[in-house]
């Protein structure tokens, strides 16, 4: 009432943006350069944060050049870490806004938007007695969470990166193999070239007796959910992936927002997501590769093509679309 | 002024060519849109909070006349700040760019009576579209008042300098009956409609919170001063509201505005369109300060051509956009804020009476006129 129209949290944000009660928020308080395109990013999280379980992701908004983006990034820093910050580590990917902004422009002292962590690539309660990671360029990160959160008896690394200069995280992971806790298999593939899967057991022979967690490239993850299931093994394999695996493209169509009241024509290959954003309407995202269902918008008419499987889903009552891997199949209305 | 078309010179194939001239404009500020923008609008926003929180707080001690006179001049500036600045060009869409929930049209609400809603649809969608055609943008003399020479006059319009007094002094309550078009909806017929009960509904509880806030709250809050600090809240509504009727009274009403005829938009290309907000809008000239406290309106030229540009590129835009004035030979409307003032307040009272009969004059138009 005496703040109206706004709320008093509106007035409260200009002092105090991290204070209990307030939208989760983040202040960025360092990044450390990794390698030449990768850095880890410092950040304190608002009161409201409830921690992360070693493995999961968390979401971050920042505005780059004026606008509001959003990705998921693995949390890099131990759930032991005593000061309340987090850490993320970033690779900077051609053309990626969000990653170049946070390699290499990122300011301490910046406020960017957080969400919980999430995520169930994480270790298990019970500890496994044989662990394996098997990773390649950035899928390290939530390995690294993991490797860093939790001391096991037996773990093997193989991981993969184009040279040595790209191995993010190089001299952490050399430490843990003087003392012992890590055995690392370290291939460069501009040298070594691409790690054959059916080769694996040359390099960890006891590979299938393992509890594996793999992330990295949809190449990989494919050769790797195969190989584990040739060996009936696939109950030991988890994986995580960094962008939607397969993409279906159908015939698009006109989207109207119905909230907004904005009409657009989209083809059959564009996430809505992207289609919504472009035409200025407030779209609600999170992972942009169909994990965490925070851009899930109800449809309220026509179609839409899922990008990964090319399944159709038609408009019913209470009927929710992930608009970052659908995309028009026909005219369709979102509720936005 | 319609009987002479300061337009006639131009051929149809320069009209189009101004049309893309106007849209490369465009498309150069919304590439370079960035940080330093998303930079100026947070900071505003923050200053007008940090200002209308100081005003009221100095208020509490309004018993002190210092004090009145300090908090009664911060809260008036702050009211304008957000009218005009930043609520206007938050609700225009000038920063839906940024993606930022909190500062977004579809989410904005501002310090006004008129819920945002209503005001977006009759303003954005009305207003910008059918800029000065007489029968289609009802901000021409808010349909109160006579403001074009082929305007029918009636007795009622004798009144017309009073009214615009009036609705001066509670522009905000003027706004908010307008953007209910409570005029038409009032006849017995359309009174029972369940879509307008809706709308006054919101517009009632709009007012209700808005004279809470200020005029009970924040007076109680002041404890001895609570007949001070009520006087100094309406103060800071009346200055705020005289403020953003003389600006809005100077984007459409100076001399030498044109007004159109509901025919001449039929079919209408993107270069007349462009045009027609070029003839149909004036700009006030003067400094910087005089810029922002109009929330850029002074630039009304400017905003009717790119009415979804943030409002602080409309300066360098300007320069631009005078230049093609003067290579199409057409007239850029401007001038001081108390000339453009006084040009529209002459043309409230000349109209007030009745004249002759304008020269082109077509039977078929003078009955849309009168079904308008």
């Amino acid at each position: 009432m005496v703040t109206t129209p706004l709320l008093p949290s509106d007035y409260l944000d200009l002092f105090s943006p991290l204070r209990a009660g307030a939208d989760l928020r983040g202040r960025i308080e360092a990044v450390h350069r990794e390698t030449p395109d990768a850095a880890t990013v410092v950040i304190r999280p608002g009161k409201d944060w409830r921690g992360h379980r070693a493995g999961q992701y968390v979401r971050i908004g920042v505005d780059v050049d004026g606008v509001r983006l959003w990705r998921a990034y693995s949390v890099t820093s131990p759930t032991s870490r005593q000061d309340g910050r987090i850490t993320i580590t970033v690779k900077a990917i051609p053309d990626g806004k969000v990653s170049n902004y946070l390699v290499r422009r990122a300011k301490p002292g910046t406020v960017i938007q957080l969400d919980q962590a999430t995520g169930d690539f994480v270790l298990p309660a019970t500890k496994p007695a044989k662990v394996l990671y098997l990773t390649a360029g950035s899928g390290i990160t939530p390995a690294m969470g993991m490797l860093r959160d939790a001391q096991l008896d037996d773990v093997v690394m193989v991981h993969s990166a184009p040279r040595k200069e790209d191995v993010i995280f190089r001299n952490d992971l050399h430490d843990m193999v003087a003392d012992e806790s890590l055995r690392l298999v370290e291939l460069h593939t501009d040298t070594d070239g691409m790690l054959d899967i059916a080769r694996l057991g040359e390099l960890v022979p006891d590979w299938a007796e393992r509890e594996t967690w793999a992330c990295g490239p949809a190449g990989l993850l494919d050769a790797a959910e195969e190989h584990w299931a040739r060996h009936g093994r696939s109950e030991l394999l988890h994986t995580e992936r960094f962008r939607p695996s397969v993409v279906v493209v159908g015939d698009g169509g006109e989207v109207t927002f119905s909230t907004t009241g904005k009409t657009v024509d989209a083809d059959g290959a564009t996430p809505l997501l992207d289609v919504g954003e472009e035409a200025g309407v407030l779209m609600p995202s999170g992972c942009r590769m169909g994990i965490c269902f925070g851009c899930s918008t109800p449809l309220k008419a026509g179609a839409v093509r899922d990008l990964r499987t090319g399944e159709i889903t038609e408009a019913e009552p209470g009927v929710l679309v992930q608009t970052c891997v659908s995309a028009a199949a026909g005219p369709c209305e979102l509720e936005r | 002024m319609t009987a002479i078309d300061p337009t006639a010179h131009l051929t149809a194939e320069q009209i189009e060519e101004l049309g893309r001239e106007l849209d490369a404009i465009r498309d150069e500020v919304i590439a370079s849109r960035g940080e330093k923008d998303a930079a100026y609008i947070r900071k505003v926003i923050s200053a007008q909070r940090k200002l209308e929180l100081a005003s009221r707080a100095v208020l509490l001690f309004s018993i002190f006349p210092p004090a009145w006179l300090i908090g009664t001049a911060g809260l008036s500036v702050a009211k304008i700040m957000d009218n005009m600045e930043i609520g206007h060009n938050v609700l225009h869409g000038q920063w839906d760019w940024m993606r930022d929930p909190k500062i977004h049209s579809s989410t904005w609400d501002w310090d006004h009576v008129s819920p945002s809603e209503q005001w977006k649809h009759s303003h954005n969608e009305l207003h910008h579209k059918y800029t000065n055609v007489i029968g289609k943008d009802n901000d021409l003399g808010y349909g109160i008042m006579r403001v074009d020479e082929d305007q029918k006059w009636h007795p009622i319009h004798l009144g017309q300098p009073l009214w615009n007094f009036i609705n001066a002094c509670f522009f905000e309550y003027g706004i908010a009956a307008y953007d209910l078009e409570l005029g038409k909806n009032l006849h017995k017929r359309r009174r029972k409609n369940p879509e307008f009960r809706a709308r006054a509904k919101a517009v009632g509880r709009k007012i209700r919170k808005q004279v809470l806030k200020d005029y009970v709250i924040h007076p109680l809050l002041s404890g001895p001063s609570f007949l001070t600090t009520l006087a100094a809240t309406f103060t800071a509504n009346l200055v705020r509201n005289l403020w953003s009727h003389s600006v809005i009274m100077c984007g459409h009403f100076p001399e030498g505005v044109a007004v159109f005829e509901r025919r001449s938009i039929n079919g209408e290309t993107r270069g007349q369109w462009y045009l027609r907000q070029m003839m149909g809008s004036a700009n006030i000239s003067g400094s910087k300060a005089m810029h922002f406290m109009t929330g850029n309106l002074s630039h009304q030229i400017e905003h009717h051509l790119f009415p979804d540009l943030p409002s602080n590129r409309y300066a360098e835009v300007a320069v631009k956009v005078r230049a093609l004035f003067e290579k199409y030979e057409l007239e850029y409307v401007t001038g001081p804020l108390p000339k453009q003032v006084f040009s529209a307040w002459r043309k409230v009272f000349r109209l007030s009476l009745p004249n002759k009969k304008p020269k082109v004059k077509t039977p078929d138009r003078e009955k849309e006129l009168v079904a308008a």
